[in-house]
C-alpha cells in the first residue's frame, strides 16, 4: 500500500505491508532508527513519536493509520542545530545512561511541557510514567523535565545537585 | 560547564550528544545490504519429547531463506558455560525440551515479519511431561529434570570458604551451644527472594556478517562481553582471535543479562556463514523474558542467635537457588558470590549453605548484584527481627557486631575472605546524621499517632566487586572456555596521534555506565588534555585490547586502573621529550593545560608539538623510537569491598495494601569518585531495581512450569510516579586495590535497596503484628498479610 505523511517537515511516503508498524516505517523504510521498540505491548514508550501534537505509540499503530499526518521524531527536535530545551536538559541533569529509552522518554516530555510548561515533579512523574527507564531510576530524568521547562520558560534552571554542595 | 578533565569533577557526558538527537546506533540500527532475518520457534512447554519437527511448510514459503533444526547444528556442540556444571544447552532442541521458551527451530527470511510467519508455519509435535518447578521439590528429587544426572543438585556451596567438614561441624556447635544459653535469643524465618527478569530496555539482538572471502566474521551484538564472544565464535567456527571482529556499539542496559554468550549469537553466526550473507536476531520482549537469563529465586531459612543486649553469636543461612535448566556462563557461580559476603560487614560466626538446583525454567545468571543481593537480603531482614525481638534499636544493634575500622587493613571475613578497606561505623554515623535519624522516628511516631502506617528501615551492606584478583582461576572461576586465558584482567590501550589528540581502546562493554566520560577523565587527568581531545573507543575488539568486559562492578576498577597505568607510561615518555625540546631535567616536567611545562617557569611545549616530535624519530633523544602509545594490563591483588548504609520512609494504606516510598536515603562508600554525576546516577538506577524487586517485579512460574509474568504487562518495573527522589551522600574510604582507589558502584545500590524498603513496611505494620512478607510486597499481598496477622 501507498502512504504518505509528513516526518520531522518533509513530505515522505513508502510502499508498505498493510501491517506494517509505523515504527518499522520509521526505522526500516526511512533509516530513522532514533525511534525505538522496547516491547510490543505498548508498555514501555521507547517508541514513542509526536503525531499531531500527541505523543503516541508508534508500535502500536500501522504506518497507514500516519496516512497524511504530521509526525516529529527525536530526529526532528533539534532546529538549526539547536537543541530542543528537553534535549538540553537530559544532557545538562544526566537524563539518561544506556540512552535507550531517551528519544521517546523526550518525546513524553516535550509533549508534557507543551500542554503545562510549570509542571509539579508529581506531574512530571505522572505525565512520564507510560515510559519506562530501567538505568536512572527516574531522578535525574524529573531533574531534566525540571530544567527543560525552566528554559521553555525563559527562567534560569535550578542549579545540578552537583552543583549545590 | 567547565569541560576541564579533573578526576572528581562533572564532565558532561561524552555519549550524550549522539543518543539524544536520536543517532546513537544500538545493534538493531545497524543494516547491512542483503541482511536476512531470523526467527525461533520455541517450546511453549516447559518439559516435553519432541515427536517431529515439520519445517516443509515453513520451507515452501517464498522469501524464505532455510529453516534449521538441532540436526542441522548439533555439530557445533552445546553452548559453552564457565562453569560447565550440569547439563548444557543445546543450541536447538529435537530431544527434549527442558523449559518454555527454548529453542527447538530457526527461521531465516527476507524481512523479519516474514520470518515471524515462517516460524509460526513450523509444525512441531509435543509430547508433554511433568515439571519440576518448586525447588524444595526438585531438592528432593523424586522427579528429575534431566534423566541422564544422578541429581537435581548441581552444586552445595557451603562455607566459611575453605572450612572441611570438621570445621563446619565445629563452627555450628559453637553456634548451637549459643543457642542453648540462658541469656540468648534465636530467631529464625524461611525467606523467599524470587526469580527476576533483568529487563534492558533494549532488547538483545545480533548482527552475524560473514565475508566469505577473507573468511572472518563481523558480529554485531548487544553484549556486555564483546572480547567472550568474539573467542566463543572463533572456538565455534574454528577460527583465529583475528579472523572475529565483535562489535558492542551503543548497548541499551545489560545489568548482567548481557553477559553471556547466547545460543542466537552462535545459531546467527552459523546461519551467516551457510547462508553467505549477513544475518541479524533481535529478540522479542516475550523472549527476553522467557529466553535471556534470569536472576535470584532463592528460597532458604535465615537464622540468628545473640544476646539478649545485642551481641550476635551466630547466623546461619540455609536454602535452595534456582539454576533453571542448564547451566550458562556463571550460572552455578553466583550463589558463591553470594557466601563472599555471607557475612555481611560483620564479625560473628557464620554458617551459610545453598544447594543449587536445576528446574525446568530458564536458567538463571547474573543479575545486577548477582548472589550479593539475596545474601545481603536474608542477612538485614534477620537483624532486624533479631533488633525487634530484644527491642533494641536496630543501628545499635549492626553497630555494635560490625568489623571495627582498626582491623583494617588486615581484616578478613567470617566467611574467610580479606577485605581491602572499610569504615562501617562512620558510614552508618554518615547515614543517620544525613537522615536525621531520631527525628524521623519521632515523626514516624507522630503519624502513627494519627493513626497512620509509617515506617523507618535500615539496612547496611558490604559488596565485593572489582573482579578481580588473578587467582579466582584457580577455583574455577576461568574464561578459557571462551579463549581468554587471562581470566580477570583489566586493559587499556592509550595512543597520541600526531596532532596531539588521543583514542583510548578499551575492552569493556558498557551499557549506559559512561566510560567514555570517566575514562577521559582519567586520562586527561593524567595527560593534562582536554578530554574533548580524548576520544573513547570500547567494545570494538578489533581497536581494544582483550578484556573481560563489563559486569560485578569492574569496569573502574581494572579496566580504568589499566587505563590509569598506561597513561602513566605515555606520559612517562612524553615527559622524556618534552624535557629535549624544552632542553630541562625530564624530572622538572609536569603536565597541565593541554601540554608540558619545566614545573614553576612559563617554559611550556602543547601536546600538538610533543607528538608531532614523537612521529619524527630524528627529532627524539638519541635512541628513543618514534611514536607515542602505550598499553598496560592491571590484575588487581584482590577483589575491592564497598560498603553502604540505606535508609527508607514508608507509608502502608492498610486497607488496600498500598506501600508509598516517602523518603529514601543513601551512604554509599565507594572509595574515590572519578565522576561524582555518573557514579550518583549509578546509585539511582541501582535503587530503583532493589525497590522493583522489594515492590513489584516477579518472575513467577506456575506448577507446570508457565511463566506468568513473560511480558511487560505482567512483569511490573517501577515507573517514575512510583519512586521519589533520592537523598544521596558519601563517605569515601578508598581502596588499596588499585591506583585510582575506586571500589565499583554498578550494583552497590541494588545490594541495599530491597531489604530497606523491606525492612520499613515491616516497621510500619509492627503494631499489626506483621514480621515478615515475602517479597514482591505488592498491595494484595500486604493486605493479606496484614488480614493474616489481624486473626
Amino acid at each position: 500500500m501507498q502512504v504518505s505523511m509528513s516526518v520531522n517537515g518533509r513530505q515522505v511516503s513508502g510502499d508498505v505491508e498493510p501491517r506494517t508498524l509505523l515504527v518499522h516505517f520509521l526505522r526500516e523504510d526511512l533509516r530513522l532508527t532514533g525511534t525505538h521498540v522496547g516491547c510490543e505491548t505498548s508498555y514501555c514508550g521507547a517508541c514513542t513519536v509526536e503525531i499531531d501534537g500527541k505523543a503516541v505509540l508508534s508500535c502500536t499503530m500501522l504506518a497507514v493509520q500516519a496516512e497524511g499526518a504530521d509526525v516529529t521524531t527525536v530526529e526532528g527536535l533539534a532546529q538549526d542545530g539547536q537543541l530542543h530545551p528537553v534535549q538540553e536538559g537530559f544532557w545538562e541533569r544526566h537524563g539518561l545512561q544506556c540512552g535507550f529509552c531517551t528519544p521517546g522518554m523526550i518525546m513524553s516530555a516535550v509533549t508534557l511541557l507543551q500542554e503545562n510548561d510549570n509542571p509539579s515533579e508529581e506531574e512530571i512523574r505522572r505525565g512520564i510514567e507510560g515510559n519506562l527507564c530501567r538505568c536512572t531510576g527516574y531522578h535525574n530524568i524529573v531533574r531534566a523535565v525540571e530544567y527543560a521547562g525552566a528554559k521553555m520558560r525563559g527562567e534560569e534552571p535550578p542549579p545540578a545537585e552537583w552543583e549545590e554542595s | 560547564m567547565s569541560s576541564t578533565s579533573v578526576l572528581g569533577g562533572v564532565v558532561r557526558r561524552r555519549e550524550d550528544p549522539a543518543l539524544i538527537r536520536g543517532g546513537g546506533l544500538y545493534t538493531d540500527d545497524v543494516k547491512l545490504a542483503g541482511t536476512a532475518h531470523a526467527a525461533f520457534v520455541r517450546s511453549p512447554y516447559a518439559h516435553a519429547r519432541v515427536v517431529s519437527v515439520d519445517t516443509s511448510a515453513a520451507e515452501a514459503m517464498e522469501g524464505v531463506a532455510a529453516v534449521y533444526t538441532a540436526a542441522d547444528v548439533e555439530h557445533l556442540g552445546p553452548l559453552i558455560a564457565q562453569a560447565p556444571v550440569g547439563a548444557l544447552r543445546p543450541l536447538l532442541n529435537n530431544g527434549t525440551v527442558k523449559h518454555v521458551g527454548e529453542a527447538v527451530a530457526m527461521v531465516m527470511a527476507e524481512d523479519p515479519y516474514l520470518a515471524r510467519d515462517a516460524a509460526d508455519a513450523v509444525e512441531v509435535d509435543y509430547d508433554p511431561l511433568p515439571a519440576v518447578v518448586d525447588l524444595k521439590e526438585s531438592l528432593g528429587g523424586a522427579m528429575k529434570v534431566h534423566d541422564d544426572m544422578d541429581s537435581n543438585t548441581l552444586v552445595t556451596w557451603a562455607g566459611p570458604f575453605g572450612a572441611d567438614e570438621d570445621a563446619l561441624a565445629e563452627l555450628r556447635a559453637g553456634i548451637d551451644a549459643a543457642k542453648s544459653r540462658d541469656d540468648t535469643v534465636v530467631v529464625s524465618q524461611e525467606m523467599i527472594n524470587q526469580r527476576l527478569i533483568p529487563v534492558p530496555i533494549e532488547p538483545r539482538s545480533v548482527l552475524a556478517d560473514y565475508q566469505a572471502g577473507y573468511g572472518r566474521f563481523d558480529i554485531y551484538s548487544s553484549t556486555q562481553i564483546p572480547s567472550a564472544l568474539a573467542g566463543a565464535i572463533g572456538r565455534y567456527f574454528g577460527m583465529a582471535l583475528n579472523q572475529v571482529t565483535v562489535k558492542a556499539m551503543e548497548v541499551g542496559g545489560g545489568f548482567g543479562c548481557k553477559l553471556n554468550v547466547y545460543n542466537d549469537e552462535v545459531l546467527t553466526a552459523y546461519a551467516s556463514k551457510q547462508l553467505g550473507r549477513p544475518v541479524k536476531w533481535t529478540e522479542t520482549r516475550r523472549e527476553a523474558a522467557n529466553s535471556t537469563i534470569q536472576g535470584r529465586g532463592w528460597v532458604a531459612t535465615a537464622t540468628m542467635t545473640g544476646t539478649n543486649d545485642g551481641e550476635i553469636l551466630g547466623f546461619e543461612l540455609e536454602g535452595i537457588a534456582d539454576m533453571g535448566a542448564y547451566s550458562q556462563n556463571f550460572t552455578v557461580a553466583i550463589p558463591f558470590l553470594g557466601l563472599f559476603v555471607g557475612s555481611g560487614q560483620y564479625r560473628f560466626p557464620t554458617y551459610w549453605k545453598m544447594d543449587c538446583v536445576t528446574t525446568h525454567t530458564m536458567t538463571t545468571d547474573a543479575y545486577r548484584g548477582a548472589g550479593r543481593p539475596e545474601a545481603a537480603y536474608y542477612l538485614e531482614r534477620i537483624i532486624d527481627m533479631y533488633s525487634r525481638e530484644i527491642g533494641m534499636d536496630p543501628t545499635e544493634v549492626r553497630r555494635r557486631n560490625y568489623i571495627p575500622a582498626s582491623d583494617f587493613p588486615a581484616a578478613v571475613s567470617p566467611m574467610g575472605f580479606a577485605m581491602d578497606t572499610g569504615d562501617y561505623e562512620a558510614n552508618l554515623d554518615a547515614a543517620l546524621e544525613s537522615a536525621g535519624w531520631s527525628g524521623l522516628l519521632a515523626e514516624r511516631d507522630a503519624a502513627r499517632a494519627e493513626g497512620r502506617c509509617v515506617g523507618v528501615g535500615i539496612a547496611t551492606y558490604v559488596e565485593v566487586c572489582g573482579f578481580g584478583p588473578a587467582p579466582l582461576v584457580d577455583l574455577g572461576f576461568s574464561w578459557a572456555e571462551y579463549q581468554m586465558p587471562s581470566a580477570f584482567n583489566g586493559s587499556g590501550l592509550v595512543r597520541i596521534h600526531p596532532d596531539g589528540s588521543a583514542t583510548v581502546s578499551i575492552g569493556t562493554g558498557p551499557s549506559g555506565q559512561g566510560h567514555q566520560t570517566t575514562w577521559a577523565q582519567i586520562v586527561g587527568d593524567g595527560l593534562g588534555m582536554d578530554v574533548e581531545r580524548i576520544r573513547v573507543i570500547h567494545g570494538d575488539t578489533e581497536e581494544a585490547p582483550p578484556s573481560i568486559g563489563s559486569f560485578g562492578s569492574r569496569s573502574a576498577a581494572v579496566d580504568g586502573s589499566a587505563c590509569y597505568e598506561a597513561t602513566r607510561k605515555v606520559q612517562a615518555k612524553a615527559a622524556r621529550i618534552a624535557a629535549h625540546l624544552l632542553e630541562a631535567s625530564e624530572e622538572d616536567i609536569e603536565f597541565g593545560d593541554g601540554g608540558a611545562r619545566v614545573a614553576g617557569t612559563d617554559s611550556s611545549v602543547s601536546w600538538e608539538e610533543i607528538a608531532k616530535t614523537a612521529y619524527q624519530p630524528h627529532l627524539l633523544p638519541e635512541g628513543m623510537e618514534g611514536g607515542l602509545e602505550a598499553h598496560a594490563i592491571f590484575s588487581p591483588g584482590n577483589a575491592t569491598w564497598p560498603f553502604g548504609t540505606h535508609i527508607a520512609v514508608v507509608e502502608v494504606d492498610p486497607d488496600t495494601g498500598n506501600v508509598q516510598i516517602l523518603r529514601y536515603i543513601g551512604m554509599d562508600d565507594c572509595g574515590n569518585v572519578i565522576s561524582p554525576m555518573i557514579v550518583d546516577g549509578q546509585i539511582h538506577g541501582g535503587i530503583a531495581q532493589g525497590i522493583g524487586q522489594a515492590l513489584f517485579e516477579d518472575a513467577v512460574y506456575d506448577g507446570d512450569g508457565n511463566l506468568l509474568a513473560g511480558s511487560l504487562m505482567d512483569y511490573i518495573l517501577p515507573t517514575a510516579a512510583d519512586l521519589p527522589f533520592f537523598e544521596l551522600d558519601r563517605t569515601v574510604t578508598p581502596t588499596d586495590i588499585n591506583p585510582l582507589g575506586v571500589k565499583g558502584i554498578g550494583e552497590a545500590g541494588t545490594i541495599g535497596a530491597a531489604q530497606t524498603v523491606v525492612n520499613a513496611v515491616v516497621d510500619a505494620l509492627e503494631s499489626l503484628g506483621v514480621t515478615h512478607i515475602d517479597m514482591p510486597l505488592r498491595p494484595r499481598r500486604v493486605w493479606q498479610a496484614i488480614q493474616d496477622a489481624r486473626t
